[in-house]
């Protein structure tokens, strides 16, 4: 087995950027992408706010080479998938075993929307048949791979908000393995009504732009995006032309058991999955410099991700921020856009600011940063994603 | 690595349900539509659970808890789903009540559990199980990428066993969308005389079938898994063959080896050229079955197969509906399936 992975490449995009360049400086400056929706047609438009991707689906259509009729999934996925590819080198990759692992929670959700309305009263010829062909998740996947040419090794996991912290969790066990040489892992999800109103009916959406980690804090905003790391072996990082990131050092993944959306108060998935990232990676929770907290906004979610840092790290709290005050909760894609967000915090020694904290928790006795640090001694990045089901991951992301 | 299957549970058209292997008396349908045989659930899930559970998940959950109850075990070490299609019914429930009511008067049951995850989250919140949990989503290989999933797991000794399981239902949604695809056919006299006259389509089919894996033996092993692998749209059938034969060098395995070679023969002229292409040169004189004509075509069908094909080794003869000239011992099954002949798709079961 490979006993190290290295990120050799980093692609993102969400309402803070189009690019990992302009997501380093909206993040510099912080300038949160939170704002009225203006792409989707729902009736919670003027009201609720979201992360949207600024690019239209033709604008990505166009950057991408994919037909800009196909799922904003899967256009939002290879924006990301390819600058990933492109950072790390693809020539690079020649004749190596390659591999795409993707994550999405609700597919060609967007277009499946479209068809429905026609569909529910005349399902004999209603909707058009184009619009639900990529339903599935993994069409989103494949619809990247085959642009990509990627065919080694191709899969999709959905665990609801942590599914692309496990698919980079997945990527990297492929890699130790020996099944293949290289991954990008990540994934990627499109704002949907599907959601948006699912979301809405737990009332646990913010109507202003989220406070996470806020005493006052009211639930979190919604946003899209993708993220993608490429991941590679010892043996092929040595051979890339520049050098890579980071390693991805931990990882783990526990389920809470509690309930089928809500946290437990004790944070048990959470906290299991902390510890035991930190001991995969053979560390101490001193170590750790900097935590990307879930951190959705919600009040269930940030008490019970508070508890379980408290148990793990009282007294010595490293620096911690929720980037979701920047790009929303983006479900599916956040643990990729996070890992991005960790690999350049090592890379480029940085801390990204905890926007809009006014009120630290009083249950605890940490506060989040609240600016933009640089030149940080950064080692060892904690990476948390937690979602409904109880599914709950970490990734520690190290320096080389 | 090795994986040994401790004990199944099986949620098929067929009465598999706490049967180790196929039953005698087949289930017969007149339509395209196969449909599971559901147990009573309140043999298996506490009753005050099942109200709020969708079909996909009373089947799954009762298919995991069966298979756990033979194992013997109260808690897995870990909880691995497989599922194309997630949880349609209450996904469909919530995008027709979002459509008619102008996203006005939603309640969250059905998007809570529309979440691919659901089925997967809770087996283990009914067993309090905080271990690993994963699903995977991918078309015709969810149920191979959850099977990779465990043999890493099983081989990092991070776990000693591993409750795994393909599961997706049809609803009439999905029946109506995927029939507007030509995927099924049109006129089915009967599931049991599929292969008689090829035609364009198959027959839709659905199930949850749950294994135990472990990574150490124990006497009451159904079968071993030996490998499992996947082709990703295929050049060509030589694609196929050569991938074939590399999986089963990579076993130190030759095709002489192989007693039966379960295909996934669908009925669909088309996509079943490749089985009598593979039949006449690279299957050699094995014997070969056919299992879609059981369980229908649906994306985790790969699951049945490897249920099938463990009753098998574990029996050491094939069940009857099967002819079997020879009546040899069964040391050695290969699994080969494609699903739409993108997702292609084998697995090497052989005898503990």
């Amino acid at each position: 087995m490979s006993e190290n992975v290295y990120i050799a490449g980093i692609g993102v995009i969400s309402a803070i950027g189009n690019s990992t360049a302009d997501t380093l400086r909206a993040l510099e400056n912080h300038q949160a992408g939170i704002g009225p929706i203006t792409s989707l047609d729902s009736i919670h438009r003027g009201r609720l706010p979201v992360a949207e991707v600024k690019y239209s689906n033709e604008d990505l259509g166009k950057l991408t080479g994919l037909p800009s009729s196909i799922s904003r999934t899967a256009l939002l996925s290879m924006m990301a998938a390819k600058e990933a590819f492109e950072d790390a080198g693809e020539n690079a990759f020649e004749g190596l075993r390659t591999g795409f692992v993707s994550a999405n929670t609700v597919g060609g959700m967007d277009k499946t929307e479209d068809f429905f309305s026609e569909f529910v009263g005349n399902p004999q010829n209603g909707g058009k048949l184009r619009n639900v062909v990529n339903h599935e998740c993994g069409s989103v996947t494949e619809l990247v791979a085959d642009k990509l040419g990627i065919k080694n090794i191709i899969t999709t996991i959905s665990t609801a908000c942590s599914s692309s912290a496990n698919s980079i969790f997945f990527g990297a066990r492929l890699i130790k393995h020996n099944k293949i040489d290289v991954v990008i892992a990540g994934g990627t999800d499109a704002l949907t009504k599907f959601t948006i109103n699912g979301f809405n009916t737990l009332q646990i959406l913010d109507e202003k732009p989220c406070t996470p980690f806020d005493e006052n804090r009211r639930g979190l905003n919604l946003g899209e995006g993708a993220g993608y790391v490429v991941l590679v072996s010892e043996k092929v990082a040595a051979r890339l032309p520049k050098n890579c990131y980071c390693r991805l050092s931990g990882y783990s993944n526990a389920n809470d058991a509690y309930h089928q959306t809500a946290s437990s108060p004790e944070g048990t998935g959470s906290f299991l999955a902390m510890k035991n990232a930190l001991e995969q990676a053979g560390l101490q929770p001193s170590d750790i410099d900097y935590i990307n907290l879930h951190g959705t906004g919600t009040t269930n979610n940030d008490n019970s991700e508070g508890t379980a840092i408290q148990r793990l790290f009282d007294p010595n709290y490293p620096k911690m921020s929720s980037t979701k005050s920047f790009t929303g909760h983006t479900l599916g894609a956040s643990g990729g856009i996070e890992a991005v967000f960790a690999a350049l915090s090592i890379s480029n020694s940085i801390i990204y600011p905890n926007l809009r904290l006014t009120t630290r928790m009083e249950a605890f006795p940490f506060t989040p940063e609240k600016n933009f640090l640089k030149n940080q001694r950064i080692r060892h990045v904690l990476s948390n994603s937690f979602g409904f089901g109880g599914n709950c991951s970490s990734l520690i992301f190290s320096t080389i | 690595m090795r994986m040994y299957i401790g004990a199944t549970g099986n949620i098929s058209p067929q009465h598999t349900l706490g049967q180790s292997s196929l039953p005698a008396e087949l289930a017969e349908y007149n339509t395209s539509r196969l449909k599971c045989i559901e147990p009573d659930y309140s043999k298996l899930i506490d009753v005050k659970y099942i109200r709020r559970m969708s079909r996909i998940i009373k089947m799954g959950v009762a298919a995991a808890l069966r298979c756990l109850k033979d194992a013997g075990i109260d808690n897995p070490d870990a909880i691995i789903t497989g599922t194309a299609y997630g949880c349609l019914e209450d996904t469909g429930i919530f995008l027709q009540k979002m459509v008619q009511n102008k996203e006005e008067m939603l309640t969250p049951t059905a998007f809570i559990q529309s979440t691919h995850n659901t089925i997967g989250a809770q087996i283990a919140l009914l067993l309090k199980c905080n271990g690993y949990n994963n699903t995977f989503v991918h078309r015709g290989f969810s149920f191979e990428s959850a099977l990779l999933d465990a043999n890493m797991l099983l081989e990092e000794k991070a776990v000693n066993n591993v409750l795994i399981g393909g599961v997706d239902e049809l609803t009439d949604f999905s029946f109506d969308v995927l029939s507007r695809f030509g995927l099924f056919k049109e006129r089915v006299t009967s599931n049991l005389d599929l292969y008689k006259t090829p035609s364009r389509g198959s027959i839709a089919g659905e199930g949850a079938s749950f294994f135990l894996l472990k990574n150490q033996p124990s006497s009451n092993d159904h079968a071993v898994v030996e490998a499992v692998s996947t082709i990703y749209k295929p050049f060509d059938s030589n694609e196929i063959k050569e991938g074939i034969q590399s999986f089963l060098k990579e076993q130190l395995i030759s095709i002489t080896d192989i007693d039966i070679v379960i295909t996934g023969r669908n009925g669909d002229e088309e996509g079943d050229k490749i089985y009598d292409n593979l039949k006449a040169t690279t299957f050699g004189q094995a014997s070969i079955i056919n299992y879609k004509f059981l369980c229908g075509e649906y994306p985790t069908s790969s699951a049945f197969a490897l249920w099938l094909a463990a009753g098998i080794v574990r029996n050491g003869s094939m069940p009857h509906v099967f002819i079997n000239p020879e009546k040899k011992q069964v040391k050695h099954i290969l699994i080969y399936n494609h699903y739409q002949m993108i997702h292609h798709s084998l697995m090497l079961v052989s005898a503990c």
